[in-house]
């Protein structure tokens, strides 16, 4: 069963301190929501989840190992705040080369994907045509097809219609229902049963 | 490996949808060497004493024009997020984005280089060392471009900052490229200049993806 813990973690940007002494454990089937204000250190703290940056103190430790290894790598979906889209790429482009970042997928799993969130005619259409939101439904059809266990999505909702955000509430569900672990971070409202709250 | 081929086919794919990102480079180097013998002299034993330098700078300038867009598109929209959390070597995908970038305006450059040479009144011999030298060379720019690139990744406008910190970088290769070429018309041996260039070749492809890397890694921190 995968295990996430973090060791009272503190995060300074210039010269803020966001938090300090931080300290929770997530488990196999949990979906933990990170809330707070604008500037309070949320996405900071997926960074760190994710491996991006480096806490000033404290630990984080997955499996109980580090998080800098080839298996935590594997194991974790990290989706910021940006879609990690290049414009010039089809959509079914982007998403086989993020996928590719990830885990490797065949080309009927993107298709099926796409589908999902109701793009799959919009398939071969170039990322810089599309709009906020059904840009941010192709960066999130990836979880359709991501075999990572930890899934940390900073801000998943944004520029979402209820529709998509309902599609996106129910995969996270299923996920978490098969033993995987979510963190996210929104100011929306989550119906999500059984979900824990941060608050930072 | 397929994440190499993945990553170079995705760079070559948005810069033909996005021409202008590899066009603009090419046609200054077009552009500023053609304007050389209006400006000094039409006269070919002038401008041909004066081609290895000319087509050597202009090079040099071209490559460095382009290099602010080799990390900046893929930090602007998410990207380079990705790739570095991504399971695969991070020193792979960053030399098969400099690979890319190579193909999009060394290459192009090396092409060019023998209509130019002729409009600048280099013989046929001198016309092959300049492309040697630039066919061992560019790719030296293009690695040791991507560590600036990488160092200045998330500055606003940072396109002075990365030639005052590359182009102290490029004045051996400046050095040697031209004296190949410029000894060559003397017929002088210029063996020493091209084991220089091929020992910063193997270096700076040994070295530079590893240290991309770690600039980019400390960048995004």
């Amino acid at each position: 069963m995968s295990k996430l813990i973090i060791n009272d973690l503190s995060c300074q940007r210039g010269y803020n301190q966001l938090f300090t002494d931080l300290s929770f454990e997530l488990h196999a089937g949990e979906v933990l929501r990170i809330s707070g204000a604008n500037g309070s250190g949320k996405t900071s703290l997926l960074k760190m989840i994710a491996g991006l940056n480096s806490p000033e103190s404290g630990s984080i430790s997955y499996n109980e190992n580090d998080i800098k290894t080839y298996q935590y790598q594997l194991d974790t979906f990290y989706l910021g705040h940006l879609p990690a889209l290049s414009p010039e790429l089809s959509c079914i482009e982007n998403l086989e080369y993020l996928t590719q970042l990830n885990n490797q997928e065949s080309k009927s799993n993107l298709d099926g994907a796409l589908s999902k969130v109701g793009l799959n005619n919009y398939k071969n259409e170039l990322v810089g045509t599309l709009s906020a939101g059904q840009k941010r439904r192709v960066a999130l059809s990836a979880l359709f097809i991501s075999h990572s266990k930890l899934w940390l999505l900073d801000e998943p909702f944004t520029a979402l219609d209820s529709d998509g955000i309902e599609i996106i509430e129910n995969q996270i569900k299923k996920h978490c229902n098969e033993d995987g672990l979510c963190i996210l971070t929104t100011h929306q409202d989550c119906k999500i049963e059984n979900l824990r709250e941060l608050s930072l | 490996m397929s994440i190499f081929i993945k990553t170079l086919r995705r760079g070559l794919k948005m810069a033909l949808r996005n021409p202008s990102s590899f066009l603009n480079p090419l046609l200054f180097f077009v552009i500023a060497i053609s304007l050389f013998p209006i400006a000094i002299s039409p006269e070919s034993h002038t401008l041909s004493n004066m081609a290895p330098g000319i087509i050597w700078v202009t090079a040099m300038l071209s490559v460095l024009l382009s290099l602010n867009a080799l990390f900046h598109y893929d930090y602007d929209n998410g990207v380079l997020e990705q790739m570095i959390i991504s399971h695969h070597p991070l020193p792979l995908i960053l030399l098969a984005k400099t690979t890319a970038h190579w193909i999009l305006t060394g290459l192009p450059i090396i092409l060019l280089s023998p209509l130019l040479g002729m409009a600048l009144f280099l013989d046929s011999k001198n016309i092959y060392i300049l492309i040697l030298t630039l066919f061992l060379a560019t790719p030296c720019l293009s690695l040791i471009g991507a560590i600036g690139a990488s160092l200045i990744v998330g500055i606003k406008n940072s396109g002075m900052l990365l030639s005052l910190l590359i182009l102290p970088l490029y004045i051996p290769i400046l050095i040697f490229g031209t004296s190949a070429v410029s000894q060559s018309q003397f017929n002088l041996p210029i063996d020493g200049q091209l084991y220089f260039l091929g020992s910063v070749l193997i270096l700076s492809l040994i070295t530079s993806p590893f240290v991309s890397a770690l600039a980019l890694r400390i960048s995004l921190e």
